[in-house]
């Protein structure tokens, strides 16, 4: 965890005092609404279908147990008692007045919590992999430089009125779980020849309307640069992103339109003027960052307990412990995954009692820690293998344990027509109908295939990198869902591929059975995953299977 | 409207010159880019200060062989959203040297003066009263900044070495 020191805490407060005075003045009206809009977002607060929805961050995915329980507070006192978790690391609430906002913001300020930049054009919350720190293989802590883009980024001076949203993502690992390539800069820490640690930095990544995949424009930037050259993209994005139409003014665009060698150009020649500055981090800056996160006092535990050895017995265990824990780079330790995606529940949500519960149960067996993670599940970053049963029973009884992580069923649905005011059409009752169709059996058997769901073309969903992307959009007043197959978010991004016409709201879930069917049929091997089947066969088979019939 | 200049309401000492008004014999007077850069050598020869009006699409290195010769450079915000000249009024201090008049124009707003402090401004055309009279109380907002810009004020960083250097010189 990384603790915050005074100075943190006193900029945090200071922030919910500049808030405080800005809905005041509003509510006075002497701010007009046009003027208040752009300030509200810029601390997270957008104006939805039936009320203000507030979004808080959660810096590259990690919390302690007291901060959750601040969480479920604000659930509880200013909300309707559940919050969503989203797909870059914030929490909604999706009620929330406008009133009492600044109260609920000074309660999260004493746990070190804000919602500084979670919407807005600037730079939004930077986001890293939800296993930063413990997964097996890492260059270093990716969350180290998180902490120092974040600092950076909050309330920049220059860059808190870009073209349009900014969003950075950072990963160490060989497996990319931070989606780094559909980010505005994706950071892909490694070393260099001399054992150097630095990024590959990669930009104009996005989804929505006109998505990218990001591409590379510099294979190797030293740590101590890494603010020096991300400060001279977002200078050069700064002033020649486009401000003449919103579905244009993301760098993706400016990248695309320039070509990558140009815009590569254009930033390295800022750099070169920015010469060795103030933003160079020297050895004592970043460690003492490194110095302000502490680990836990991990045992010396064996590899493998015979707690574990004992429920091994128990199918349903075995079932969860296959789909929802994940190798730790400390032996006797584990990653536990906590499905935030039970059958006929909309994906990402938890209630203020699980919130305390998942609390508790991170301060008994993951040394005070959650992490959240882009397909809006929770972890557990730091769980001794013996304690894997108890934990199980633990989680089963709060409803937290149902073994479909990376399964068919754990699909990534933004709020859609159901909130927010965007949307075209709704994407949580998809994902709850999807949820019932596939049984657990089914589901193992299907292995590895995620779904993601859009209300719009915004893309909240990400359904363009899902396995399965579906998007609503709308026909004449009606809703209709584009489906398509072999998009992927990890380190071998790509974009899925429509596979035909639009199909009616009753059909989607039909259509996804009939996919899934033809891809059990068409695989040539129970570890052919679906998106491997997809890129060796294409979209035909199953285009005919799905319209064959329709 | 109000002008607020190193924290305190001021009269302006500026003219403002309209787009092919007659220049005045005589004091200070802001123009166009376009008119500064047609003649800038008459302009030096007139009596009283020249400034400039730059505007945000413009890149400010046409500026800089003038940026002597200025008594104040305007840069534009057409409306508060739009930040182009934030890099503009950093490159001006921090990579050209300019100690001149730095001034914010457009819609000025009391929510963006921390940034427009930091990113080297020093006058700005304020659009409301109520706005202008609460920019010293607006600037109290903020005590901790976590980047190093031009304006010298210490980053959050810079103060945690410092301390970490005066504990360990305890020792």
């Amino acid at each position: 965890m990384y603790a915050y020191d005074e100075l943190d805490r006193t900029l945090i407060n200071e922030r919910v005092s500049e808030f405080r005075d800005q809905v005041k003045r509003r509510l006075s009206g002497e701010l007009t609404e046009d003027e208040f809009k752009i300030l509200r977002l810029q601390n997270g607060v957008y104006l939805q279908l039936h009320a203000y929805m507030f979004r808080v961050a959660i810096p590259y995915g990690t919390l302690s147990s007291k901060q959750l329980r601040r969480l479920a507070h604000v659930a509880r006192r200013y909300d309707r008692g559940y919050g969503h978790f989203t797909t870059r690391q914030n929490i909604q609430y999706n009620w929330i007045k406008l009133a009492e906002l600044p109260d609920a913001l000074a309660e999260l300020a004493e746990v070190g919590i804000h919602a500084m930049q979670t919407s807005g054009n600037n730079m939004r919350n930077v986001t890293s992999d939800q296993w930063a720190g413990v997964a097996p293989g890492e260059v270093e802590d990716p969350r180290i430089w998180s902490e120092i883009l974040r600092q950076h980024t909050t309330l920049h001076p220059e860059f808190s009125f870009l073209p349009r949203k900014f969003k950075i993502a950072i990963t160490a690992s060989e497996h990319d779980r931070a989606a780094i390539k559909i980010h505005d800069i994706g950071l892909r820490l490694h070393k260099n020849a001399d054992g150097e640690v630095g990024f590959e930095v990669l930009v104009g990544g996005g989804l929505g309307r006109t998505p990218f995949i990001a591409k590379t424009i510099k294979p190797f930037v030293h740590g101590r640069d890494i603010l020096s050259y991300v400060e001279a993209i977002l200078r050069v994005y700064n002033q020649y992103g486009r401000r003449d139409n919103i579905y244009k003014a993301r760098i993706k665009i400016l990248v695309h339109e320039l070509g990558i060698e140009k815009f590569a150009k254009e930033v390295d020649e800022e750099w070169k003027q920015m010469g060795d500055s103030s933003l160079t981090l020297d050895r004592s800056a970043i460690e003492e960052v490194r110095s302000r996160f502490s680990y836990p006092a991990y045992e010396k535990l064996p590899h493998m307990p015979d707690e574990l050895k004992q429920a091994a017995a128990d199918p349903l265990f075995e079932r969860w412990r296959k789909n929802s824990v994940a190798p730790h780079k400390v032996q006797g330790y584990s990653i536990v995954t906590l499905s935030l995606k039970p059958v006929g529940g909309p994906p990402g949500d938890a209630t203020a009692d699980q919130m305390d519960a998942v609390a508790d149960l991170a301060d008994r067996y993951s040394f005070g820690e959650i992490r959240v993670g882009h397909e809006q599940n929770l972890a557990l970053p730091h769980v001794a293998k013996r304690d894997l049963p108890q934990l199980w029973k633990a989680l089963d009884r709060l409803g937290l344990a149902t073994p479909n992580v990376n399964l068919v069923t754990d699909i990534i649905a933004c709020p859609g027509l159901d909130y927010c005011s965007l949307a075209n059409a709704r994407s949580i009752p998809i994902a709850q109908e999807l949820t019932k169709r596939f049984n657990h059996d089914t589901a193992e058997l299907i292995g590895r295939l995620h779904i993601n769901i859009s209300g719009c073309i915004n893309a909240c969903g990400h359904h363009h990198v899902g396995h399965i992307g579906i998007l609503g959009v709308e026909k004449n007043g009606e809703e209709f869902y584009q489906i398509t197959i072999g998009g992927r978010a990890d380190e071998n991004a790509q974009m899925g591929v429509l596979i035909g016409p639009a199909v009616r709201y009753a059909e989607v879930a039909d259509v996804i059975e009939d996919i899934v069917e033809a891809y059990l049929a068409l695989r040539d091997r129970p570890e052919e995953l679906f998106v491997d089947t997809v890129k060796r066969l294409g979209v035909e088979p199953f285009k005919e299977r799905v319209y064959a019939t329709r | 409207m109000p002008l607020v200049k190193n924290a305190t309401i001021v009269a302006d000492p500026f003219v403002h010159v309209a787009e092919g008004a007659e220049l005045p014999g005589d004091g200070a007077i802001l123009i166009s880019a376009e008119r500064f850069l047609a003649d800038p050598e008459a302009l030096s020869r007139r009596a009283g200060k020249t400034g400039v009006i730059w505007p945000n699409n413009r890149p400010v290195d046409d500026l800089v062989p003038y940026l002597d010769r200025l008594a104040a450079v305007a840069l534009v915000f057409p409306t508060f959203r739009d930040g182009r000249a934030y890099s503009q009024a950093r490159l001006l201090r921090e990579r050209h040297g300019y100690d001149g008049e730095l001034r914010a124009t457009g819609q000025i707003l009391r929510d963006q003066f921390v940034f427009m402090t930091r990113a080297g401004f020093d006058t700005f055309e304020v659009k409301k009263d109520a706005d202008a009279h609460a920019f010293a109380e607006t600037m109290k907002r903020y005590s901790v900044f976590y980047q190093p810009t031009g304006d010298g004020r210490l980053t959050a960083l810079h103060r945690r070495m410092q301390q970490r250097h005066s504990e360990s010189a305890g020792q």
